[in-house]
C-alpha cells in the first residue's frame, strides 16, 4: 500500500534523488561509534538537532493554551500545566530541552574545536555555527520571560539592565528590547514572544539549512 | 514453498531493528504532545447546572423573554456569561422555555419581533420565523425548531438548566 503510494509519485515526480541525495551517504569509519567508540562525540551535532526538533514540537504544542498576554500568561502556563493532560509532561519537554539543547550545544563546540574541525576549508560553517550559537541562547532568553512568573520578570529586569550598559546604543537597545523605556510589561512580553516564537526560529532555520547544506557539501573533517 | 529457510538479511534486520526503534522513540516523544493537544475534545463537558430565573406565578401565556446570569469558567478565563430564553405556558399550563438562537446561523429571535407576524417568533437575519410552540414556519430560512431550555420547578420558581435540540425533546 504504503510503496504503491510512494511508486505512484515516483513515476511522476521522481523523489528518489531527492532523499537519496539527503540519507544515502557513507559514514566514514572515524565517525562511527561502532569502530572507535570515541567516535561517539560525533554525535553532539545530531544531539542538538533532535534535540532543537523536540523544542520545535512542544513549543507548537505548547502555543495552544499560551497567551502572551501580561494579565494571562502566568495563569495559561498554571492551567496547561495542572489541567490538562499531560501539560506537565509537554511543559517540561520544553523546560528542560532547553538546558540540554545548550549542553549538547556546548560539547558540539568543544568538539570541533578541540579536534581543530573548523580550520580551512570549514571556517565558514564555524560562523554559521557561532551565529547559531547565539541564536539559541536568544531563544533561551526570550523564553524565559513568557511563564510570567517572577523569576521570569527579574532575570528579564536585569537581561535589560545588562543590555542598557552598552556604550551609546544601551538605552535605545533597552527601550526596543522592552517595548517602553521604564516599565517591564506588556509590550516587553508581546515583544519577547513574537521573537521567540517567530523572529528566532526563521533565523534558526535559516542557519541549520546552511550549516547541514555546507557539512554536507564539505564532507566531515578526518580523523586526527 | 522452498526447502530453503526464509533468510532475513544483515541490511533488512537493520531496517527493521533502527525502525522499531526510532518508531518508539518518535511516538513516545509525539504521544504526550498529541495528548496534550486533543485534551479539549476529551474533558468531560460540564453537565449544565440548574439556575433560578422567574417566579412561575409570573409567567404568562405570552412568551416573555427572561436573562439570567450563569458563571462561566473557560479555561484559566471565569467570567459571568448572560443566558436569555423565551418562556410561556402552553393551553395545558406546562412551562415552555424557548432558546433564542436562530436554527438557521444562529442570530438571536424575539418574540413578535416583526409587526406583519405578532404571534410569531422573528428573527431579524433573514426573516426566520417560528410559530409560538417553536416550530419553525414552513418556506422561511430556519431548517427546524427552536431548542428547548431543560427545566426544573422548585418552590414556585422555574430553574432553567441546558438547552436540547428539538429532535431528541
Amino acid at each position: 500500500m504504503l510503496q504503491k503510494l510512494y511508486d505512484w509519485v515516483d513515476e511522476r515526480v521522481d523523489i528518489t534523488p531527492l532523499w537519496r541525495d539527503i540519507a544515502d551517504h557513507e559514514v566514514p569509519e572515524h565517525v562511527n561509534p561502532a569502530h572507535h567508540f570515541s567516535a561517539f562525540v560525533y554525535c553532539f551535532g545530531g544531539l542538538t538537532f533532535f534535540v532543537t526538533v523536540i523544542q520545535i514540537l512542544s513549543g507548537m504544542f505548547l502555543t495552544m493554551y499560551y497567551v502572551p498576554d501580561i494579565e494571562n500568561a502566568w495563569r495559561s502556563v498554571y492551567y496547561l500545566q495542572t489541567e490538562v493532560a499531560h501539560g506537565q509532561i509537554v511543559r517540561g519537554m520544553h523546560h528542560w530541552g532547553a538546558s540540554v539543547v545548550i549542553v549538547m550545544l556546548f560539547l558540539h563546540t568543544l568538539r570541533v574545536f578541540f579536534q581543530g574541525a573548523y580550520k580551512k576549508p570549514r571556517e565558514l560553517n564555524w560562523m554559521v555555527g557561532v551565529l547559531l550559537f547565539f541564536i539559541m541562547l536568544g531563544l533561551g532568553l526570550t523564553g524565559y520571560l513568557l511563564p510570567w512568573d517572577n523569576k521570569a520578570y527579574f532575570a528579564t529586569q536585569v537581561t535589560l539592565e545588562i543590555a542598557e550598559k552598552v556604550p551609546f546604543i544601551g538605552e535605545a537597545t533597552k527601550t526596543l528590547l522592552a517595548g517602553d523605556p521604564n516599565i517591564v510589561g506588556a509590550q516587553t512580553l508581546t515583544r519577547f514572544f513574537a521573537i521567540h516564537v517567530f523572529f528566532l526560529p526563521a533565523a534558526l532555520f535559516a542557519l541549520m539549512a546552511v550549516h547541514f547544506i555546507l557539512i554536507r557539501k564539505q564532507g566531515i573533517s578526518g580523523p586526527l | 514453498m522452498s526447502e530453503k529457510r526464509q533468510q532475513v538479511s544483515r541490511r533488512q534486520f537493520l531496517n527493521y531493528t533502527l525502525t522499531g526503534v526510532g518508531g518508539f522513540m518518535a511516538a513516545g516523544m509525539l504521544a504526550p504532545m498529541v495528548r496534550f493537544a486533543i485534551d479539549p475534545a476529551l474533558q468531560a463537558s460540564s453537565t449544565g447546572e440548574f439556575k433560578a430565573v422567574e417566579d412561575v406565578e409570573n409567567i404568562t401565556e405570552e412568551p416573555t423573554r427572561v436573562d439570567w446570569e450563569i458563571d462561566q469558567v473557560d479555561a484559566w478565563y471565569e467570567s459571568t456569561v448572560t443566558k436569555t430564553a423565551w418562556v410561556y405556558k402552553d393551553e395545558n399550563g406546562d412551562i415552555v422555555a424557548l432558546s433564542p438562537i436562530c436554527k438557521h446561523l444562529g442570530c438571536m429571535v424575539t418574540w413578535a419581533g416583526n409587526d406583519d407576524y405578532p404571534d410569531q417568533f422573528y428573527c431579524p437575519c433573514h426573516d426566520g420565523r417560528y410559530y409560538k410552540s417553536g416550530e419553525n414556519v414552513p418556506n422561511t430560512p430556519p431548517p427546524e425548531g427552536l431548542d428547548y431550555y431543560e427545566y426544573k420547578i422548585e418552590d414556585g420558581t422555574l430553574l432553567l438548566g441546558p438547552t436540547k435540540p428539538r429532535g431528541e425533546a
